[in-house]
Order: structure tokens, then sequence, then C-alpha cells
């Protein structure tokens, strides 16, 4: 016998094929998956070590053997730009883990109970929300002291806020949804309610929110990089390789251009996916 | 303290869709069988001009195993008094008093932790729309298995209880229904669904907030039958909202009438369909739609649910009361006791032989 099956119109692959069909997201993810291909096959597209000296002579243009051309000591600026992609992906992923889990905590803890938990993390979001981001940050690092880990941090204690807001907004209005109160009704306690009822309605928000924040935490990481605060030599940081640049910029632009081009390239491929999946989950959201 | 006593459940089966046979499991009641009993139940909202008298000292009695129906316009309170036994409703601004005693032990009393565990487990509750009542990321089976894992972790158990619930509540394709999302549903299949979650953990006391208003006819009328069926199978009492009177003559035991926040009427439902006392319920009958057409347009009260903000003793039906007099203006009519557990708030329908039960 035959068995009965009602056709299901499956939300989930109406969603992928969307993303497919969304020209940002694919342009977007093919950017994002040629860096994490660069990140991982580093060693093997790299000719030379990005920290060793005198691999080449010093301030060389740009040529067939140094493509990036080779810095004040030497090193193969290709190589560095290379392996500076395992540092801004390490970075991103670092720093939206840490906003994400602050975030969403706060965020649905102040949407769901309200009160006083929500007053005073209120209170602290706008707080934040007062002073220029970067100054803060500073003062973060300040505190925590120098070094590329510090610096995702402090970035990420300065903008988890940006979490908290919309996730609290969005909390709030589903707890007064039927079905959260059924579930009250039923027996559930708060932490199943916010968990298991209110979290996986607006897990499409979080995941544009997230991809949004990738870029955005790489760029200020590189700040704070470029104003000496985060990664040391010989590190391949991105930002130190600009601010290093700096100094050689007339006479040789290729130190600061190709790690440029790099990191310019790297946010605008997380800018363009995180774009797509907003048009794709979240179309509210859409500005015109 | 009412005295109530009903009579022997010998209602009719009235339903074409049962296969069960109408078990006995909602016998007559007796004293000692008293499953929820709200006494002097006020509740106040508090508003920008005082406070909003939502519910005013309702005493009211649910038996083990009967269906009592709670009817009234909308603004009544009657889904106050609802959501205030299972403490759903907002704690800031609302001020309640009064004893909301289930199987002895006062609701009202009990802390967060307490009443988490009564609600599902004990008293269970189906709200008005079904059509938002379901988590709608979660497969309509996951959502009652979970519910079922909460008091037995055994999963294989879960899933076949939930296909057996599903196919208690003639949900069709029972096994295949289970795999859909609430979306992929209509209005009633999701108020099965519903219904079986909230028996799932088989309460004793089943809250249904208007289960109808959101459906259609035909529908409604399969519901009331799946909750009449249930009602004889697991011997679970149902307190049912509404504001449909031929509904209730249709499925309920015992009806309360809410009026302005009062319960202006209760009794047996053949007693009260015979002999209404208090206007209101002879206003609300005139108002059902009849078979013949002679009648023409069908009849309405007047007026509207007052709002009431200050504690001025009158009848708060006086002012739509065709029958109103001076007295009802000035006093609050108490609640008398007609015999047979038929109790009304009204001075017209006051006899001679009424014993006063309540000031």
């Amino acid at each position: 016998m035959k068995k009965k099956s009602y056709r299901r119109y499956s939300a989930r692959s109406e969603s992928l094929r969307m993303c497919l069909h969304n020209v940002d997201f694919m342009v977007g993810l093919i950017m994002i998956i040629s860096v994490i291909l660069i990140a991982v096959f580093a060693p093997q597209i790299a000719h030379y070590s990005y920290s060793k000296q005198g691999a080449g002579p010093r301030l060389t243009a740009p040529c067939a053997e140094y493509p990036f051309g080779t810095d004040e000591l030497g090193r193969d600026v290709f190589s560095k730009t290379i392996y500076g992609t395992r540092i801004a992906l390490w970075v991103a992923a670092l720093g939206a883990s840490i906003q994400l889990i602050l975030g969403v905590t706060i965020g649905l803890v102040c949407g769901y109970y309200g009160k006083w938990v929500d007053h005073v993390f209120s209170f602290i979001t706008d707080l934040t929300w007062c002073i220029p981001g970067t100054i803060l940050a500073l003062a973060v690092v300040t505190i925590l002291g120098k070094g590329l880990t510090n610096v995702v941090i402090a970035i990420s204690i300065v903008s988890w806020a940006s979490f908290a807001r919309p996730i609290r907004a969005k909390t709030m209005s589903l707890r007064n949804m039927a079905f959260v109160e059924t579930g009250k009704a039923y027996g559930e306690n708060g932490f199943s309610l916010m968990f298991r009822y209110i979290l996986p309605n607006i897990i499409p928000s979080i995941i544009v929110m997230t991809s949004m924040t990738l870029p955005e935490t790489i760029l200020s990481t590189t700040t704070l990089s470029f104003l000496g605060l985060g990664s040391k030599s010989p590190s391949p940081d991105w930002g130190l390789a600009l601010s290093k640049g700096m100094e050689y910029i007339t006479r040789a632009p290729w130190l600061s251009i190709f790690p440029g081009i790099a990191l310019v390239y790297t946010t605008i491929g997380f800018n363009l996916l995180g774009e797509g999946l907003r048009d794709v989950l979240d179309p509210q959201m859409r500005s015109r | 303290m009412q005295e109530l006593k009903s009579k022997p459940e010998s209602k009719p089966a009235a339903s074409e869709y049962a296969t069960e046979p109408e078990g006995e499991a909602s016998a007559a009641g007796t004293k000692n069988d008293e499953l929820l009993k709200l006494e002097n139940l006020s509740i106040n909202y508090k508003v920008h001009d005082g406070y909003l008298s939502a519910v005013n000292h309702v005493n009211m009695t649910i038996r083990k195993g009967e269906i009592f129906a709670v009817v009234g316009e909308s603004g009544c309170g009657k889904s106050t008094v609802a959501h205030s036994i299972l403490r759903l409703l907002p704690d800031k601004d609302t001020k309640i008093t009064g004893k909301i005693l289930f199987k002895g032990q006062d609701l009202s009393t009990f802390n967060e932790k307490q009443i988490e565990k009564v609600r599902g487990r004990q008293i269970g509750m189906i709200f008005q729309n079904p059509l938002d009542s379901l988590n709608p990321v979660y497969r309509v089976g996951t959502q009652v298995e979970e519910a079922i894992l909460l008091d037995n972790p055994d999963k294989a158990a879960a899933k076949k209880k939930t296909v057996s619930l599903f196919r208690d509540v003639r949900l069709p394709d029972a096994e295949l229904r289970a795999e859909s999302y609430p979306h992929e549903l209509s209005g009633g299949m999701r108020q099965r669904v519903m219904i079986a979650m909230m028996l799932s953990r088989t309460p004793e006391l089943l809250i249904a907030d208007e289960p109808t208003t959101a459906l259609d006819v035909t529908i409604e009328a399969q519901i009331l039958d799946i909750l009449k069926r249930l009602k004889n199978t697991y011997g679970t009492s149902i307190m049912l909202i509404t504001h449909n009177f031929g509904l209730v003559a249709e499925i309920a035991d015992r009806i309360g009438v809410m009026y302005a926040g009062e319960m202006v009427e209760t009794g047996d439902v053949f007693e009260i369909f015979r002999n209404p006392r208090h206007p209101y319920t002879k206003l609300l009958m005139q108002a059902l739609p009849r078979r013949s057409k002679k009648e023409g347009r069908l009849k309405t009260i007047d007026g509207m649910v007052p709002r009431i903000t200050d504690d001025k003793p009158c009848c708060r039906f006086a002012n739509r009361c065709p029958s109103a007099s001076e007295r009802c203006f000035k006093e609050s009519p108490a609640a008398v006791d007609f015999g047979n557990g038929h109790i009304c708030r009204c001075f017209e329908a006051e006899g001679a032989e009424s014993v006063k039960v309540n000031g």
C-alpha cells in the first residue's frame, strides 16, 4: 500500500533557494569562502614565512618574486597579507561569539523579566551608547592591557549593546504572544520559555545581526591595532601593517595598499553576505 | 457559603461523533468532590483614575467531572477569572483578593515555583485563539512530546502517547499530522492539538477560554464534542468560558452567568434554562437565535457593560435592566439561594422562600 504523505512546503529549503538567488548573498559567500580558503591554505600559498627577515631586499617594489613587494626589514608583504586572513577571521569569530552570548542572554532576560533587571541593563546599554566606541574600547584596553585578545574583548564589551537592544525589543513583543502564554499555562518555567519558546523565533534576526557584526569587529580591531594597542610585530595583523606602512607611504605605498585591499575585500564580503541574509531571513529589517 | 447540589448526570448524549459509550466517570456531585472553589474573589486593575473592578466577590464551585460554563458578554470578567486561577494576569497593577481553593489549597498563596507545578499538571488551559497558541518553530508532534517529557523522560513512549492523544482529539491522519508545523494546520486542527497538549498531562481541571470563538460553527460542534467525550473518558472537569448560550445548553452541567465582574446567577443548566431568574439571564436567552422566522430581528440588550471604578452600592445591571426600581440604584443585591443550587443576585427575583447566603 502506498504510504500517504503530505507534501510539505518547507520553509527551510525555501530560504535556501532564496539565498541562492540573492546576488548579494552569493557574491559575499564566494568572497568569504575565498578568504577562508586562503586562511586555511596560507602555508601552501605563501612562499615565505611572514616573519622571516631578509627574505628579500628591503622595500622591493612588487615584482614576480615578491608580488606585493617587501617591507623595511625585507619581509614578504604577500605572505604577511595571506597570514593576516587568519588573524582577521579569528578576531571576527571571537568578537562575534562574545557579543552574541552577552547580547542574546542579556537581551532575552531584560525583555522577558522586565522590571529592575531591565532597568539596570538598559541603563548600562544606554551608557555604552553615550560614549564613543573607540574611546571606550581604548579605556578598556588600558585596563586589560595590550594584546590582540584583549582588544577583541574590549570591542565586544563596547558593542554587545547593539545586540542586546533589538533582542530585548523582539523578546518583549514575543513575550505576550499567545504561544508563550500557552507554554506558561502548561507549566514551563521562565528559562524554558525564554530559550525554547522565544529564542527560536528570533534566530533569523540573530543570524543577520551576527553577520553584520563580523566586519564591524574586524574593522574596530584593525583600528586599535593601527593605534598600536593590538598585535605586536611581527604579527601579520593588517592593522599593524597599515600603521607600519604609514611611515613609508611615499617611498613604498605597497606596504599599506595590499593589506588595505585585503581588509576591504574581507569586510565587503561579510557585509554583502549579511545583507543578502537580511533580505532573505528578515525582510522587516530591510531599510529603504 | 454556597451549598450547591446538582442534579444527577442525566444529560442525553447528543453527539453523533462519539464512539465510546458515555461513561459514568462524571457521577453526580456530592459535597466533598469540590475541585475548584472561588471564595469572594475580587480582582481590581489599577488604572489612571483609581481601581477598575474587573471581578467583584465571585463565588463559584466546580466539582469533579463536571462542565461548568461561565457565560456573559465581552468585558464581564470571565477571562480575568480564568487567568487569575493559573495566575496568568500581569502581577503589576493587579490586585487580587479572596481565595482560589483548588482541592482545598489556596492557589493565591502559592509562590511561582509551586504554581508552575499546578499549571499544566493539575490545571490546563486552552486559549481563545488557536492560531497563535502554538509555537511556530516546532512541529506540533514535537510540542506535545516535549510537554509529555516534562513528566516522563521516555521518548518512545512520549511519541506513542502523542499519536494516541491526537487520535483522541480526532486529528485526521494523526501520525502524519504530528510532523506538521502549526502554520500547516487549520484553526480547528490547531485547537485539537492544543487540547491534546493540555490533556497530555491529564489535568484534573481544564479551563477552556472561549475555545471556539475563532472557529466556524461546524468545527465548533466537533470541538465541543471532543471536550464532552474527554470529560467522560478522563473524568476531567472543564470550566468553559463562552458568550454563547446555545453552546452552553449543548454541553454544560452547570452555568454561571457573569455580568460586569459579578456572578449574577448560577445553577444547574436545566434549572437556568427552564427558570431563569436574573433579568440579564433572561435577556441573554432572548437574544439567542431561534428556529422560527416570525420573530424578525434578534433581540438585543441596550447599552454596554459599564466600566466600574467606584465602589458605590448598586446593582451593576440596573442601568440596562428593564425592570429596575429605585432600590436597584441604591443597594447591592445579595446572592440568594433559591434551592437546588440556583443562586441569583437580584431584588426582583428574591422570593419568600429564599435564604440569604452571602452579603
